[in-house]
C-alpha cells in the first residue's frame, strides 16, 4: 500500500466519525449526511482500488485520472451548493410566514389585555 | 355602507419622522363613508419607533425579525384579511407620503372600481420628483411593466398604493419579500385585477434613508427584472 493511500484511509475514518458524531448529537439532520457519506464512501473505494481512477478516466475519456476528479468534485459541489439554496430559501420563506403570525398574534393579545383592563 | 379601511404604515427607524407623520393622521379627516385605522408595522427597527407609535396609542404590528419591506407591508395586508377590512392602503413611515393625499387614492378607487390604485408622482409632475437617475429607473419599469402586463402604471415603483378586497386576499399569500413594488403589479394584473394610478403629491423624506441607496441600485434594477420577468411565467 502507498503512503498516500494510507493518510486518505485514516482522514476518511475519521470523517465518517466526525459525521456519525455530529449526527448522534442532532447537530446534523440525516438527510444532508447522506452526501457527505456518499462522498467519503467513493474516497475510501478509490483509496483502496489505486487503479480505479486510471479505469474510470479511461471510461469517461479524461486524459489525466487527476482532472476527472477535480471535474467530479466540482460537479457535486455545485449541485450540493444549489440545494443548500433551495433549502434556504426554503427556511426564509417559513421564516416570513412565522415572524408575521407571530406579529399578528401578539396585536391580538395586546387588544385582548386592553379590553379585560377596561373591564376590571 | 361604512368601509373599513386599514392603513398600513411600515416603519424602519423611523423615531425621527413618526411623530409629525402621526400629528399629521390625527388631523385628516375622510368622508363618513370610511372608518380609517392605522397600523404601524415596525420591522425590527433598531430605535425608539415602537415608543413613539405606542406613546400615541396607535395599532401596532410589532415584527421580531426584520423582514424587509415587502415582508412587514404583508403582514399589514395578512391584518387586513384576518380582521375583515374592506380597504388596504400603504403608506410609507418616512413622511414622503403626505397623509392629505389619502383622499385622493380614495377617490380613485370610487371612480374607477379598481382593485389597486397607484398613488403616482408623475401624473401631474407636482411635489418631490425623485433625482435624475431614480427617474430612469422608473421609466424602465414603467416599459416593463407594460410589455408583460399592457398596463400604463407610469410610477411602479410607489409604495403609496391601495389594495381592494380581492387584491388584499392575493398579496396575503404571495408578495415579494424585498423592492416588492414593481413586481407586486405583476402579479395583480396576472390575477385580472383592475391597476389604476392617481396623481399625488409626495414630499421628501422627514428622516431615515432610502432603502435603495445608489450602490445598489444596479442590483435593485437586476433583481426586480427577474423577479416580474419569473413572476410573469409563474403559474397563479
Amino acid at each position: 500500500m502507498e503512503r498516500i493511500q494510507v493518510i486518505t484511509l485514516i482522514l476518511n475514518i475519521i470523517f465518517l466519525f466526525y459525521i456519525s458524531k455530529l449526527i448522534i448529537k442532532g447537530r446534523l439532520r440525516e438527510e444532508y449526511a447522506i452526501v457527505w457519506w456518499v462522498c467519503t464512501g467513493a474516497m475510501l473505494i478509490f483509496s483502496f482500488w489505486s487503479d480505479g481512477l486510471d479505469v474510470m478516466a479511461k471510461l469517461f475519456g479524461v486524459h489525466l485520472p487527476a482532472n476527472l476528479v477535480f471535474t467530479g468534485f466540482i460537479f457535486i459541489i455545485l449541485i450540493y451548493l444549489l440545494h443548500l439554496s433551495v433549502v434556504n430559501s426554503k427556511l426564509q420563506k417559513n421564516m416570513t410566514k412565522l415572524t408575521q403570525e407571530l406579529a399578528l398574534m401578539k396585536e391580538k393579545l395586546e387588544r385582548n389585555e386592553d379590553f379585560h383592563d377596561v373591564k376590571k | 355602507m361604512v368601509k373599513k379601511v386599514l392603513l398600513v404604515i411600515p416603519c424602519y427607524n423611523e423615531e425621527s419622522a413618526l411623530p409629525l407623520l402621526l400629528q399629521e393622521l390625527d388631523k385628516l379627516r375622510l368622508p363618513d363613508r370610511y372608518e380609517l385605522t392605522a397600523l404601524i408595522v415596525n420591522d425590527c427597527s433598531k430605535d425608539r419607533t415602537v415608543d413613539v407609535a405606542r406613546k400615541h396609542g396607535v395599532k401596532i404590528l410589532d415584527l421580531p425579525n426584520n423582514l424587509g419591506i415587502g415582508g412587514a407591508v404583508q403582514s399589514g395586508f395578512r391584518y387586513a384579511k384576518v380582521n375583515n377590512f374592506d380597504i388596504a392602503i400603504q403608506l410609507d413611515g418616512d413622511g414622503q407620503h403626505p397623509p392629505s393625499q389619502i383622499i385622493k387614492i380614495l377617490n380613485g378607487q370610487e371612480q374607477y372600481d379598481a382593485d389597486v390604485v397607484i398613488g403616482s408622482r408623475f401624473l401631474d409632475n407636482e411635489g418631490f420628483q425623485s433625482s435624475f437617475m431614480r427617474r430612469m429607473g422608473i421609466k424602465y419599469f414603467y416599459r416593463l411593466n407594460q410589455l408583460l402586463t399592457g398596463n400604463n402604471i407610469y410610477d411602479s415603483t410607489s409604495g403609496f398604493r391601495l389594495l381592494g378586497r380581492r387584491a388584499i386576499a392575493i398579496a396575503a399569500e404571495n408578495y415579494p419579500d424585498d423592492y416588492p413594488e414593481p413586481e407586486s403589479l405583476v402579479i395583480f394584473s396576472k390575477y385580472g385585477l383592475k391597476i389604476k394610478e392617481v396623481p399625488v403629491v409626495m414630499s421628501h423624506r422627514l428622516g431615515g434613508t432610502s432603502s435603495i441607496s445608489s450602490v445598489s441600485s444596479v442590483y435593485y434594477c437586476i433583481k426586480v427584472t427577474i423577479s416580474m420577468l419569473f413572476s410573469y411565467i409563474r403559474k397563479t
